[in-house]
């Protein structure tokens, strides 16, 4: 037998975080040109919304497929404090300049001056329109392919709206080149190191945040809310309530994500948050495995790498081979590549052992 | 004076589908600590009436359960006045374990605090529920892998930690064997008195055994209502069940399974 399985399942989650950190912060710097650990940053950013959606989908059962939307409110948080920090007090930034439209810069801009400001609004910004819509909806029972409907449409109001007011939002272009944050030049290799360190330490941070409230009652009852609605309803719990905490916990999430992929990147765009990459997030989720904790984590970093790799060499068809991974692990592996590993083992073991909470998953969502 | 003593009584209630009456005009009192029977043929409206006084469906009428008014509020808040049910077909969190699906059973009202954190030891009165209901060695199975007795169990374990003092129980022996059937009904016996028990139930061996009143429903309203002895006699029971084959005391056998 594997001696890793007599562990206690705390010793094997430490076990499992001091091997992540090893990985993170030692081999990969180690290891990659300092081109290719800013791409592992950037990969550890969607890594980060796939936590986030998780949590959400994997064990609530929530379909987010508009995580775009809070990526982007984190994001352009960041990004408006980076830009005004380039210019300088009392400057605008470049781009209102060069339009030539503003005499002044606009009042909901000013306060993203103030870094604790901007930084607080990356992740309480996303929270409180998650928080907002969530209340709306989960309260009047919008479910399954609706709720999936409805945060692709607020995605695509937020693309709008943002192209839309090009003088104050920088338009299709976004917000790009940014130079320093928060006084450290970021063309200089070290500090987009540092940039690549901060990111890891928060991923496996909300890594060991997301196991503990999957492990606590709260994450066990997501998951009776997942599978059975009805019934938690009668057993005196409000699943309008349960469910919106998942939410805003992965709102929050894909906020200070977008706001971490800014310095690491460089730009924010429309481009970057719409409907196409709030679907990018949702597959590389169910493709690692949505409702293990680790599965989003590896399935988005594996996607991406793989969008990286294959649309430099077959530009194109990038989108068909996405589409069909997706379509093969719903109908074939519904557990994702994480599941690979429970299903090798019952079969050398060929007693099947009981599942962990959650692991098993229903495709029905999916379908729906 | 029952009624806030935690007895239900129901003044009448009307369930309309569509321009179908399910449910119509139903006075009902069950006094604290009975164990009710309610039968009646396939259709009658009983699972439409549990329906009605748990919020799961809109009804005109009153149901009363303790002094308070439950019609009109929302499925979570009669729960938590202390109404569970259980459903014709069992309805447990598959993918949880026994004692998971007993734990949220009983966690309502825990803060956000307590929820946010593990469960530490097995609350006492979870640990009291798997004796009851016999499942202390099975507690860390899967509740999907139960087998169907001890699933309709659970589900009773489930309303006894929920702290209900009404529990609804749709059919709960359906599918059992005798033995299950006889062990479900001394669990009900034990749980009655202490609570109101209400128990949709079609097998006479087993109301006959276990009943301390029955109610009779047909076409959405009450027929009879009494002892088993009462309901049993009554002509009108028999003529709905058997027509007129008076003296036949295996009324609903053919045709009431759903
Ligand atoms: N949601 C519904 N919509 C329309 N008709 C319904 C609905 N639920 C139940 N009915 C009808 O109401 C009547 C009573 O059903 P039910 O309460 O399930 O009967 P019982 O539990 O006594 O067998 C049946 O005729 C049934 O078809
Ligand atoms: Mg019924």
């Amino acid at each position: 037998m594997n001696p890793l399985t007599n562990l206690s399942p705390r010793v094997r989650a430490w076990l499992g975080f001091g091997l992540g950190a090893v990985v993170l912060f030692a081999a990969a710097p180690a290891l990659l040109t300092d081109f290719r650990l800013s791409l592992l940053a950037k990969y550890l950013c969607f890594a980060i919304v796939a936590v986030g959606i998780g949590l959400a989908w994997g064990r609530g059962g929530l379909l987010t497929l508009g995580q775009g939307v809070f990526f982007g409110l984190g994001g352009y948080a960041m990004a408006m404090h980076l830009k005004l920090a380039d210019a300088g007090e009392g400057n605008m930034p470049d781009f209102m300049e060069l339009y030539g439209q503003l005499d002044e810069l606009p009042a909901w801009w000013a306060p993203f001056a103030n870094p604790v400001f901007a930084l607080a609004a990356t992740v309480l910004l996303p929270m409180l329109v998650a928080f907002g819509l969530g209340s709306l909806v989960f309260r009047r029972r919008v479910r399954g392919a609706y709720f999936a409907i409805l945060s692709q449409a607020l995605a695509a109001a937020m693309v709008i709206l943002l192209i839309g007011q090009q003088g104050t939002t920088g338009g299709t272009n976004g917000l790009t080149d940014i130079e320093g944050f928060f006084g450290y030049d970021l063309d200089d290799p070290v500090n987009q190191r540092m940039v690549y360190f901060i990111i890891a330490g928060v991923l496996l941070a909300l890594l060991a945040l997301t196991r503990q409230l999957m492990h606590s009652r709260y994450g066990e009852l997501l998951v009776a809310v997942r599978d059975s609605e009805e019934r938690v309803r009668f057993l005196g719990y409000n699943p309008a309530n349960v469910k919106l905490v998942a939410y805003v916990v992965a709102a929050g999430m894909a906020g200070l994500a977008g706001a971490l992929f800014v310095p690491a990147v460089g730009i924010i765009s429309p481009a970057l948050i719409g409907i196409v990459p709030s679907i990018e997030f949702v597959i590389g989720v169910a493709v690692g495995g949505r409702a293990a904790l680790l599965g989003p984590v590896l399935g988005a970093v594996a996607v991406a790498w793989a969008k990286t790799a294959l649309s430099e060499r077959f530009p194109g068809t990038w989108t068909y081979l996405q589409g069909a991974m997706f379509v093969l692990v719903v109908a074939f592996l519904p557990g994702g590549l994480a599941s690979l590993w429970g299903l090798l083992k019952r079969r050398r073991e060929a007693t099947p052992p009981a599942p962990e909470v959650g692991e098993r998953v229903l495709v029905k969502e999916v379908a729906a | 004076m029952s009624e806030t003593a935690g007895g239900l009584s129901i003044r009448g209630l009307r369930v309309v589908f569509d321009g179908f009456v399910a449910v119509d005009g139903v006075d009902l009192d069950v006094a604290p600590g009975d164990l009710r029977f309610l039968i009646g043929p396939n259709g009658a409206g009983k699972t439409t009436l549990v329906d009605a006084v748990t919020g799961l469906v809109k009804a005109t009428g009153s149901a009363r359960f303790g002094g308070q008014e439950l019609l009109g509020r929302d499925v979570h808040r009669i729960a938590r006045l202390g109404v569970g049910r259980t459903f014709q077909t069992a309805a447990l969190f598959e993918e949880l374990t026994v004692l998971q699906n007993l734990d949220i059973a009983a966690g309502a009202g825990r803060s956000p605090w307590t929820m946010l954190r593990r469960r530490g030891a097995v609350p006492d009165d979870v640990a009291y529920a798997l004796e009851t209901i016999g499942l202390t060695e099975r507690r860390d199975v899967l509740a999907g892998t139960l087998a169907h007795g001890q699933k309709q169990w659970l589900e009773i374990g489930m309303l006894l930690v929920q702290n209900a003092r009404l529990l609804l129980l749709d059919e709960p022996v359906a599918g059992m064997s005798h033995e299950e059937r006889e062990a479900t009904g001394e669990l009900l016996g034990k749980v009655a008195g202490e609570r109101t028990v209400v128990v949709i139930e079609h097998d006479m061996d087993f109301l006959r055994r276990f009943a301390h009143t029955v109610t009779v429903l047909h076409a959405g309203r009450v027929l009879s209502e009494g002892t088993v002895a009462q309901v049993q006699s009554d002509p009108k029971v028999q003529e709905v069940y058997l027509g007129h084959a008076a003296g036949h005391d295996e009324p609903v056998a053919q045709g009431a399974e759903t």
